[in-house]
């Protein structure tokens, strides 16, 4: 494979910034975030503007503190938007609902509920007229994706941390959304447990195809789950500072994309993205 | 087996795991290395309760000793050298009318313990002949309309500690359902909380005292012209008024301090309200509605002495009240009986609140 110059990822960014709107899912418009503060007014972002296709998994990197997670949780309606705007599947959103599910950073299980009982939390609001076996069903059929199926009825305190958030994932894709929003949801975890769920989390993945926005701050993980990785630029008035389209095949596992001849060079792209 | 397993979960339940230590040690399944732990959980509290009984017998003797010089100095002094030693005689000779009155020994205490226990028997034995006499005659008399006769036979210290019991409890059930449901409903409003928040900071540090004027003030008149006896009624509502206030204020922390985690799991899965209280928000500030209501039982347990007293309420607070005012010679050893009683139900209160928060809640405390 060709190695990617400069030249040519100016193309894709040109290329990709703006699709048929029948194949865009998520769609923000002049995106723009402000804090007032008793100094005046903070802008975290302005004029950020981003498609994502259906069925993209789309991973975002920045530096801390750059508006990344402020921009998710403004897609998941839990952030009130203060200019521009955000839609999915051509709708203007208004506030968070079960069509964007959201796994976060910290697993955010109730601790008093069993995995089974957590999971059922979301399956029962999104499908309130299946019958109960039918949603049960579901959240078992969730949990054993994840590798859980010994553990329905521990309660969401016993687990240890990798597990709790595979019981997220579970729980995110088990209520069927349109877009999946992560939060960095490996960023709590050690490097062998973040392997593993990164497995996990493509495989449904590949099954579901489930439009995903994914923050990460790891390089790797970026490359190895997305179709293309989003590069923010850093704060204030962040924005979409650079876009990488990753051409490898899916479905991919961890050694066939390490061994890639484009790897390193994407992985150069990125990090010098950041180190700039 | 069944046994042993029973005493082991019962008393684990109470939070008193030094039985099922003691019980491991006669049965022989203690280990050389849990000998430390025996000895510590077992042996060293049991040395310092030996060393308080030990101390307070010495203080008491000295406290004795004094009252007993001055009352002999006085005598010499007043009606001469004859009269002293008739005194020093009379003291010696455990006379009860001429013992100094002060603080009683541990022994007194026991032994007046012993009598109340004694009391205890031959009241309830009495009480039995009553009902046991006046059964066919009652059954006659509620066949013709009328009411039947009743024991009223002056209360037992037991029957007291009953009494006691039951007001306390009927006081934190109306804490319960008052403070709890207000608190969340508090907690989740920010505008119900700074309608209430003067409120809440005024009648929380009133006085017990206080309180019961209050809750005699209204029950009288709303119960005026009946011929019950009010001074339940009125100090169950003031134990309950006066202990409510801890919880209120922990329930409506617990509910407004919800981790926002859980609130965005709950806003992005859109639960209705219903859901959201009975789902996330309950379950997630149990903790702190249990120490709150760990703060009233105990809240309700200490000022019900003070209340039953006003009120003339039957419990142990009066039976405290009526041994001062009594003044015999074991008065004081039986207010010293009544202090433990109360310290001990005190302590029994508290472990079975934390039992039931360990067992209701998710997040498991341990004893102190």
């Amino acid at each position: 494979m060709s190695i990617i110059t400069e030249n040519s990822i100016t193309k894709e960014v040109l290329k990709t910034t703006s699709f048929a709107s029948k194949d865009v899912m998520l769609d923000l418009k002049d995106l723009k975030k402000v804090y007032p503060t008793p100094k005046g007014d903070y802008v975290v972002l302005e004029n950020l503007n981003l498609q994502i296709k259906k069925e993209e998994f789309v991973t975002i990197i920045g530096h801390s503190g750059c508006g990344k997670t402020t921009m998710l949780s403004m897609i998941a309606g839990l952030n009130p938007i203060s200019g521009g705007n955000i839609s999915v599947l051509g709708k203007h959103i208004k506030g968070p609902g079960p069509d964007r599910g959201v796994i976060f950073q910290s697993p955010s299980l109730m601790p008093w509920m069993t995995s089974l009982q957590n999971v059922l939390l979301g399956v029962n609001q999104v499908f309130p007229h299946a019958s109960k076996a039918q949603r049960n069903d579901i959240a078992k059929y969730y949990l054993q994706k994840v590798g859980l199926e010994d553990a329905f009825h521990k309660k969401a305190s016993e687990l240890s941390q990798g597990m709790q958030q595979r019981v997220g994932i579970a729980r995110a894709f088990a209520i069927k959304p349109k877009v999946l929003l992560l939060d960095e949801p490996f960023g709590m975890l050690d490097s062998l447990t973040r392997g593993e769920l990164q497995d996990i989390l493509i495989e449904i993945w590949n099954k579901e195809k489930i439009t995903a926005v994914m923050i990460t701050h790891d390089v790797d993980e970026a490359i190895f789950l997305a179709d293309r990785v989003v590069m923010m630029t850093s704060g204030p008035k962040a924005k979409i500072g650079d876009v990488l389209d990753i051409n490898f095949q899916r479905p991919r596992t961890r050694k066939s994309v390490l061994e890639h001849d484009d790897y390193y060079a994407y992985r150069k792209h990125l990090i010098d993205f950041l180190e700039h | 087996m069944k046994a042993s397993l029973t005493l082991g979960k019962v008393s684990n339940f109470l939070g008193l795991g030094i039985f099922t230590t003691l019980k491991d040690l006669f049965t022989g399944k203690l280990e050389k290395e849990d000998f430390k732990d025996f000895l510590r959980k077992s042996i060293v509290p049991l040395a310092s309760i030996l060393l308080f009984i030990g101390l307070w017998h010495l203080g008491a003797k000295s406290l004795y000793n004094r009252e007993a010089d001055f009352k002999i100095a006085k005598a010499l002094k007043d009606q001469g050298q004859v009269a002293a030693d008739a005194l020093t005689a009379c003291i010696a000779s455990g006379e009860s009318s001429c013992q100094p009155n002060t603080l009683p020994s541990p022994a007194q205490v026991w032994e007046s313990f012993q009598s109340l226990l004694r009391d205890h028997n031959i009241i309830s034995a009495d009480k039995a002949a009553f009902i046991e006499k006046t059964a066919a005659l009652n059954e006659k008399r509620i066949a013709a309309g009328k009411d039947a006769i009743v024991y009223t036979g002056r209360p037992s210290f037991v029957d007291q500690i009953f009494r006691s019991l039951q007001t306390v409890f009927a006081g934190f059930l109306l804490a319960l359902l008052i403070a709890v449901p207000l608190g969340i409903f508090i907690g989740l409003s920010p505008t119900l909380k700074s309608s209430f928040n003067w409120f809440i900071q005024i009648f929380k540090p009133v006085s017990p005292v206080v309180w019961y004027l209050l809750v005699f003030m209204i029950v009288k008149t709303i119960l005026i012209g009946s011929t019950n006896d009010s001074s339940f009624t009125i100090s169950f509502i003031s134990v309950g008024l006066c202990s409510m206030w801890a919880t209120l204020v922990n329930t409506a922390m617990g509910v407004s301090s919800v981790d926002k985690d859980y609130i965005n799991v709950a806003k992005v899965l859109k639960l209705g309200t219903f859901q959201k209280i009975f789902k996330v928000v309950l379950p997630s500030s149990l903790p702190l509605i249990f120490t709150g209501l760990k703060i009233t039982l105990s809240v309700a347990w200490m000022v019900l002495i003070a209340i039953e007293l006003l009120a003339q309420s039957p419990g142990l607070g009066l039976f405290v009240w009526e041994e001062f005012q009594n003044g015999a010679n074991d008065s004081n050893a039986k207010i010293i009986v009544a202090m433990f009683a109360i310290g001990i139900i005190g302590f029994l209160l508290d472990r079975i609140m934390l039992s039931i928060q360990n067992w209701v809640s998710f997040d498991k405390q341990d004893a102190i």
